[in-house]
């Protein structure tokens, strides 16, 4: 039942890129890229997609089951930390140079050729090494908040 | 291109309803990074199945759409360097900064969330300045 939703959400999520657009590099890029042709779609997807979840989070925080008697979600660190800084201006770089975010990079293997693939393998040694760089980072500046 | 923004925001619609079946559902935030982040480092042993479930409709889905229009092309680079440093880049980014565009960007943004919203800011920086300097200034994207 769970991992049927799970596939569900996923499938929705990966067919709403594809509609979207945003497997396209060039538009995704084309957002980005203030000084060049600017293109404003990747505004319009997060805002149908920030529109649903709007509607859908007050919703949620009543309940103290999903609708299916899971838990849901514990509540998140409130702290904007150094880490959350870096790592997204990392992320960014990332995303800017390739024009791939984790969920189009993901949803156009199928059929975006050997490069996607490549991205993608290069992502997943980058998820594998991430949490030695953050022991890393916590060693040179240990701060007492981070978690 | 006029109707670009029509389908963006169509495409936008299915993704939050990906979002909130997973969290209305499952209880759990849709975050790309996350899903496949915490199967490769192995801190999401305990949800190892659901995981790879969300996954599996991820890339199994799209291309049953593929055949819809006339052409899907990603554009995407053919420079090895540039996607082996992107993968790499975004891989320990969203790892560090527990968090992509769909995570921090659509379900932290519709909370209200100041990490969520903090995070957008960066990334859309760090991937505003990488652009401006990769293609304005180096020309080699």
């Amino acid at each position: 039942m769970r991992n049927f939703f799970a596939f569900l959400s996923g499938g929705l999520f990966g067919a709403g890129l594809l509609v979207a657009g945003m497997v396209d590099t060039k538009k995704v890029q084309g957002w980005l890229d203030v000084f060049g042709a600017w293109d404003p779609t990747l505004a319009f997807v997060l805002a149908g997609a920030v529109g649903v979840m709007m509607v859908v989070w007050p919703f949620a925080n009543r309940r103290e089951r999903t609708l299916i008697g899971l838990p849901m979600p514990e509540k998140p660190p409130r702290l904007v930390d150094r880490n959350l800084v870096l790592g997204s201006l990392l992320f960014g770089a990332g995303w800017g140079i390739a024009g791939l975010c984790p969920g189009p990079a993901l949803g156009s293997l199928s059929f975006g050729g050997w490069q996607g693939w490549l991205f993608v393998i290069a992502m997943g040694m980058g998820m594998a090494v991430a949490p030695a760089i953050r022991a890393q980072l916590d060693r040179l500046d240990p701060a007492p908040e981070d978690g | 291109m006029e109707q670009d923004w029509i389908w963006g925001l169509v495409g936008g619609l299915m993704i939050g309803a990906g979002a909130a079946v997973y969290l209305l559902i499952n209880g759990r935030i849709m975050g790309a990074s996350g899903i496949l982040g915490g199967l490769i480092d192995g801190s999401g042993r305990d949800s190892t199945s659901e995981r790879v479930a969300f996954l599996g409709g991820l890339v199994a889905i799209p291309p049953l759409i593929v055949p819809l229009y006339q052409v899907v092309d990603t554009q995407v680079s053919s420079n090895i360097a540039v996607l082996v440093i992107a993968g790499l880049l975004v891989g320990i980014g969203t790892r560090i900064a527990n968090g992509c565009t769909s995570g921090h960007g659509v379900c932290g943004i519709s909370r209200f969330s100041l990490r969520g919203i903090t995070a957008t800011a960066f990334y859309l920086l760090g991937g505003g300045l990488a652009l401006a300097i990769g293609r304005h200034v180096l020309g080699v994207i």
